[in-house]
């Protein structure tokens, strides 16, 4: 799990850094999508190494989970207090389905693209108007409220995601577990404003 | 002054049997009381009347041998830290608490009787390899093997597991898996464990899982329940271990 989920932490770091160029221009964003579609065969392998790994990411979560379950059939009368678990540590599998099914919707919000308007501002191969697109997209404030919402859970997702990790990775140390949770924590916010604040952008009208 | 406790004790007759929550009232305890005596007191009144006592596990009563086993309010070993339930004292309530007391619980960890269970399934993933094979003879010299002092003093974290099951009752997965990280974290560190260290580390990790115990998704809460303080670092050096063993067709 730890290893897949480094390569998906890569992957929407990248991601969010690519998107953020969006601040920059319009040109740069969209000069940024021709260079990825230009990519050409090592695009659609990236794609289909990603899927691989969400799914081996999945596969692994799904076993430890039904393993768990079984693992105490009779529940406590008297709930477990808990100590140390955090929302984002017992929420992983809920945080998890949710970005996936998030996953699956954004793939055909704008890569598949199944609106028709948005298709209709796509433009042609080599010469995109993603810059359009997104702006289009976010203008209507129900899609907006759900990739907000679902990017706030990834980044929770991420914060016990990161944390775990470095424990099962054998990096952390007595010494340096209140940096290693900060930064975990650090992680899950960057995401979450980084992501978010692409919608919200275009809400308040910064990006038209 | 003596305090009024409300005990809500989990009762079942036999392992197959259903068990329920049962309302014990502890009248008149002293603070100074440990758990457990005051459990022999209520014990002791409970027989007078005729009534089944209420059966738990416990030896040594000063925090060394790991039987005792009792989730305190929800808490296994109960509110204090770094204490296991024979330590824990009737001043850590107040007068009129209630206080749920309730068996281990995991699929690995059937109930006997009441609040017994059968830690059984440790023994057996000692078995399958927490131990060093050495050839017998004359005693050796004390000093005949170095360990330099950190491994040491790591090695002696480990081993200060006393085996008492509180991480598996504690996380909300059922992992023992910081119980076999500590047996197997105590001879890592040591020159006379590398022998069978890939081995063991294998062994012990398969018989864990044929158990039936959870697995560990870094709740944290197996360190922070356990009576010993052993560090959860000896999971991930667990990990490394066993990864290897399979690596190296151990
Ligand atoms: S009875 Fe021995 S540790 Fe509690």
């Amino acid at each position: 799990m730890a290893i897949t989920g480094i390569m998906l932490m890569l992957f929407v770091l990248g991601h969010m850094l690519g998107n953020l160029q969006i601040f920059i221009s319009a040109d740069q964003i969209n000069h940024y999508a021709e260079t990825l579609q230009g990519l050409g065969n090592a695009l659609w392998l990236i794609r289909g190494s990603l899927l691989v790994i969400l799914l081996a990411h999945l596969g692994a979560a799904l076993q430890v989970t039904r393993l768990n379950r079984a693992a105490r059939p009779v529940p406590y009368q008297h709930a477990l207090d808990y100590q140390t678990t955090t929302f984002a540590s017992r929420t992983m599998m809920f945080t998890g389905l949710i970005i996936v099914a998030f996953v699956i919707y954004h793939i055909l919000h704008f890569t598949v693209v199944t609106d028709a308007n948005l298709a209709g501002i796509k433009g042609t191969h080599d010469d995109l108007n993603v810059y359009g697109m997104i702006v289009a997209g976010f203008s209507n404030t129900i899609v907006s409220l759900v990739y907000i919402v679902a990017n706030i859970l990834l980044g929770v997702h991420l914060t016990h995601g990161a944390k775990s990790l470095f424990q099962t990775l054998n990096l952390r140390t007595s010494e340096n577990a209140n940096c290693l949770e900060n930064f975990s924590k650090g992680f899950g916010v960057l995401v979450i404003l980084g992501n978010c604040s692409i919608p919200v952008a275009v809400l308040m009208g910064i990006l038209s | 002054m003596n305090m009024n406790i409300t005990l809500h004790v989990w009762r079942q007759k036999g392992p197959d049997a259903p068990g329920r929550m049962e309302i014990i009232q502890a009248d008149d305890i002293s603070p100074d009381m440990s758990f457990l005596e005051m459990l022999d007191l209520v014990n002791e009144r409970l027989e007078a009347i005729d009534i089944e006592s209420i059966a738990f596990d416990h030896d040594c009563r000063e925090g060394i041998c790991g039987m005792c086993s009792l989730v305190v309010n929800g808490i296994a070993h109960g509110p204090e830290s770094a204490t296991t339930v024979c330590q824990l004292h009737m001043r850590s309530f107040k007068d009129g608490d209630a206080v749920y007391i309730e068996p281990w619980r995991a699929r690995a960890f059937p109930v006997i009787r009441d609040l017994i269970v059968d830690r059984e399934a440790f023994e057996r993933i000692q078995q399958a390899g927490g131990y060093v094979s050495i050839n017998c003879g004359g005693s050796p010299d004390a000093n005949a093997i170095l360990v330099p002092k950190p491994e040491a003093d790591t090695a002696m974290d480990a081993a200060s597991c006393i085996g008492c099951g509180a991480c598996v009752a504690s996380c909300p997965n059922g992992s023992a898996m910081l119980f076999v990280a500590a047996k197997i974290g105590q001879f890592a560190h040591l020159p006379q464990g590398q022998p069978e260290r890939f081995r063991r580390a294998r062994r012990m990790v398969e018989q864990m899982e044929t158990e039936g115990f959870g697995a560990c998704t870094n709740h944290f809460e197996c360190e922070a329940s356990c009576p010993k303080e052993v560090p959860i670092k000896f999971i991930s050096e667990m990990n490394r271990d066993f990864i290897k063993a399979v690596l190296k067709g151990e």
